[in-house]
Order: structure tokens, then sequence, then C-alpha cells
């Protein structure tokens, strides 16, 4: 372009409109600092100031981002008047008026009294949310299995946390997410690793850590931004950052707060050889355990085992009481039997005596007395009857009808009763009667009765006997 | 077995020693826990035995996650 020759004429709007376009194109980043005056929060959210130095000044806005909230800059501190602050931003004209100013999109708090005072301002703010509550701190693993650490990987912090965790426990793996731990950069760096380090397979403990440092050169773990991104973490983050008297927002947000990055390394990783002794204190404890039992048991198996007794000893017992009973049984009846023979003997004895054999003898004897004396009598008597037989015959003799009626006499009876008749008062005419002579009978019936001693016989009938 | 496992182990282990040690136990039941015991004391030796670790970096490159050995570990191992 060749100025000297063009006389280009411009009008008021297209010179502004150039302005604009040259300042935009020059000015798409810049990073300023300056003290904050004339700050003003309209309605509408946006916050207009003069930021300014000794020399000069100039206008500046901060629109309201759907993400801030009003009158709380992206940084998380409050603007005041007066405060010294560095901003990113990008310069804009604003034709209507022919001014131009910054757009910030940043702003960092500068200079000791600011930067303390935004500190203690976002502390107050995120106390207030609850973002430093106890309850929400996770626990560390007991023993990790790889641990993020987020720091510059050159220096110090690195090499120390790299040398306590060897020799705490040699085995964990270490994950280094490197970042600038100051500058303008850092907050953004260090959100961008614990965000990374979410998505890492294994790791379980972030240790965000640095070296000592001025206020502003820790200024990035103060920011909001790092705050949240910790708050945000499901992975238990441990912070180290300064000397053991620093505290930042980073630390009051962590999940545990070490004084030094060696420090942190130690809470994180426990000691191989603690460890060890808790495990051989266990081992041991284990097998004195075991081992009393096992005595405890033997001593109970020894006392039982003496309680137990053989059941051969007892059957042994039983035999010898059985011995015992059957001997004294065999006495007794023995004994027993004795005694009844001797009294059946002496019930033979006394039966013997009384047998009736004896007495059929005697009897037999008495008899045999009897009957000699029986039959002596006997003879003596039949004698003496012989005698008066003779005697008693002859005179028999001597008296028998028979012998009268030899001499002619008869007797007469009537028949049919026998009645011999005496007189004849007896009989009856036409009766019947007998009469027996010396030799034989007659049959004869009455024919006259005549009461004198005359008798007539009229028929008589010889009777065969005699 | 993962590192996670070490301490629940290290955990089982401390309470089968607290309830052997409480007594209550019958010896089947004791010598069950002490073969458990062991088995557990086993594994969380090998744990602490292990000596070996990784030491990486966690980078971004085109936007990819990525890790590679941390070069100044090999110092530190050295030493």
């Amino acid at each position: 372009m060749d100025k000297g020759n063009l006389k280009e004429i411009l009008s008021v709007s297209s010179l502004n409109d150039r302005i604009k376009a040259l300042l935009e194109e020059g000015f798409a980043l810049v990073w300023v600092e300056g003290e904050v005056s004339n700050l003003r929060r309209p309605a509408s959210g946006h916050v207009y100031f003069t930021l300014k130095d000794a020399k000069s000044q100039i206008r500046a806005v901060i629109f309201r981002t759907p993400f801030s909230r009003a009158g709380i800059q992206p940084s998380g501190f409050e603007l005041e008047d007066g405060m010294s602050i560095v901003c990113r931003a990008r310069l804009t004209a604003y034709p209507p008026r022919g001014e131009y100013q910054l757009i910030i999109d940043a702003i960092e708090p500068k200079g000791l009294g600011a930067l303390q005072k935004a500190f203690e301002q976002l502390k107050a703010r995120l106390e207030a949310e609850g973002l430093f509550d106890p309850s929400r701190k996770k626990s560390l693993p007991f023993l990790p299995s790889r641990i993020g650490i987020v720091t510059s990987p050159s220096g110090a912090v690195i090499r120390d946390i790299l040398t306590v965790t060897g020799r705490r426990f040699p085995s964990v793996d270490i994950l280094i997410v490197p970042v600038r731990v100051q500058g303008t950069e850092a907050a953004a760096e260090i959100i961008q690793a614990l965000g990374d380090l979410q998505c890492v397979q294994g790791v379980d403990v972030i240790i965000l850590a640095r070296g000592g440092g001025s206020l502003e050169d820790l200024a990035p773990f103060n920011t909001e931004d790092v705050a949240r991104a910790i708050a945000r973490s499901r992975i238990p983050v441990v912070s180290a950052i300064g000397h053991e008297t620093d505290f930042t927002i980073a630390d009051f947000t962590a999940d545990l707060r070490a004084a030094t990055p060696s420090a942190a390394a130690e809470l994180t990783v426990p000691n191989r050889a603690d460890l060890m002794e808790t495990l051989q204190s266990l081992r041991s404890r284990m097998n004195r355990c075991l081992r009393q039992e096992t005595r405890r048991l033997g001593e109970r198996i020894a006392n039982l085992s003496q309680r137990l007794r053989n059941p051969k000893r007892r059957l042994a017992d039983i035999r010898i009481a059985l011995d015992d009973n059957t001997e004294r049984m065999r006495t007794t009846l023995t004994r027993l039997a004795a005694v009844r023979r001797h009294q059946l003997i002496n019930l033979i004895v006394r039966l013997e005596n009384r047998n009736p054999r004896t007495r059929i003898v005697q009897w037999f004897e008495k008899i045999e007395g009897l009957r000699k004396e029986l039959q002596a009598a006997q003879e003596s008597r039949g004698l003496q009857r012989k005698n008066r037989v003779r005697s008693s015959m002859a005179l028999l003799d001597s008296l028998s009808p028979l012998s009268i009626l030899k001499r002619g006499y008869s007797i007469t009876r009537r028949l049919p009763d026998g009645l011999i008749l005496r007189n004849t008062g007896e009989v009856l005419t036409g009766q019947e009667v007998d009469i027996r002579l010396s030799a034989g009978h007659l049959q004869a019936t009455i024919t006259d009765i005549r009461h004198d001693v005359i008798m007539t016989v009229s028929r008589y009938k010889e009777q065969g006997k005699g | 077995m993962s590192k996670e496992k070490f301490e629940e182990a290290l955990e089982k282990l401390e309470t089968i020693v607290r309830r052997m040690e409480a007594g209550e136990m019958t010896m089947e039941e004791s010598l069950k826990a002490f073969e458990e015991g062991i088995k557990l004391a086993r594994f969380c030796t090998k744990k602490l035995d292990e000596a070996d670790r990784r030491v990486d970096l966690l980078l971004r490159q085109e936007g990819e996650l990525i890790t590679k050995p941390f070069a100044g570990e090999e110092r530190e191992s050295e030493r």
C-alpha cells in the first residue's frame, strides 16, 4: 500500500470500523496488568471498570457468561476498586462512541494484598458451599495399585515422591502427569490432568504436589476451578503444595492434605516393613492359637481317655460277680438240700413207724388166735350138741304122733285150712276134711254131724301119701 | 489378584486371627481357619515381596492419552 500517493477520505464510521478491525486483529489476545477503578455493576450482570496504572488507563468489560455468577469473575474472586489484577483480554472498539476497550475473559489477582484478599474470599465462599466438609472426603486405599502424580516431572518434588514410595513399598506403580505448577497455564493443565487421570485404568489415588513458592507462585492452586476439579475427582486426592505452613484452596479441597510431597508419599503408601511385621505377628498369633487349641484338645482327650473305662474290665467284674453269686447260690442250695434231706429222712422214719403192714401182721396174729379159740370152742360145743341131739331124738321119737297113729289113731283136718278137728262144732255138713292115718290119707265129706261120739264117714278117699 | 485385594486379605487374616484367639471355634473350624489364614498370609507375603514397579508418564498426543516410561526413574532406581 502506497500511503504517500493515496488520498483516501474516510467517513467517521468507516474509520472507526477500520480501527475496530485493526484492533481486533492486532490484539486478539493480550495479558495486561493494572489497577481496578470506577468499578460498575449494572443490572445486565456485566462488569465495567477502568484499568489503569500510574500514567495511563483503558476501559474494560467482563461480560457475564452463562457459567459465571453475577459479579464473580471466572477466577473466583470478587473485584474491588484499587485491586491490582492481571487479566487476559482481547481489544475491541465501540464505533458509536469512538471508544476502545478490553474484553476480559480471565483475571488473576496481582500483588500480595490482592492475592490474599482473593484467597480469603474464595476460601470463605467454598467453605460456605461445603466443599471442604469432612463428609466429602474420600478415604484412601490401604495399598494403592497405581498412584497418579500431578506435578512437574522435574525437580525435587517428583524425586522425593518416587524415593519415598519406592522405599516404603517398591511394587506400587506410578503414573506421572506432567504439568506446569506455576504461571498462567498451570491451573488449566492441572484441571486437565486431574480429569485425564479419572479415565486411566488402575489409578486409585492421586497426589497433587508442588514445591514451596511465593503466594503468587502458588496461585494456580488457589483458583476455584482447580478446587472444583479436585472436588469432582472420583479418585481420592492427596495434596502437598508449598511448604508445611502454606495452605492453599487445593489443600482444603483435597481428601487429604500432606505437609510435604514426601509426607504425601508416606500417607499414600503403607510401609512394607510394617506390613511384614504385622503379617508375621498375625501368623505367629495364628500358630499359637492352633498350638494352644491342639494342646487343650490333647489334654481333654487324655482326661477323657482316663475316664473312659474299658468295657472288658467291666466284663471281668461282671464275670467275677457272676462266679461269686453262682458259688453262693450253690452253697445255699447244697445246705438247703441237706436240710430237706434230713427232714425227709425224719418223715420217712415217722412214716415207717406208722406202716400199716405191721398192724396187719398184728391183726393177722390176733385173727389166728381168735380162729384157734373159735375152733376149740366149736369142737367142744359140737360134742355137747351131739349128745343133746341124741337124747332129744329119742324123746322126740317117743312123742311122735306117727307112733300114736300106728296104734290106730288118726288125725282129721278141716280143709282147706288144715285145722285139726277136736270137736264137731268145728265143721259143717258138706265140708271136706283130710284124715291122716298111720299110713296114708283119706279125703272125706261130712254127711252128718252128731254131737256125741258117733261119727259117720260117708266117703273117704285115699291120698297116696306116707 | 489385584493390590486392592491385599487389604481385603489382610483384614480377613486379622479377623481369622481374632476369631481364633476368641477360642470359640471347634477344632475343625480352627483348622479350616488356620488353613485359610495361611493362604491369606502367603498371598500377602507374596504381594509384599514384589519389588518391581512401573513409573510412567501420562501424556496427550493429538488428543489421545498415551503413557510412556518415565526417564527420570532410572536415575532414581540406580541410587
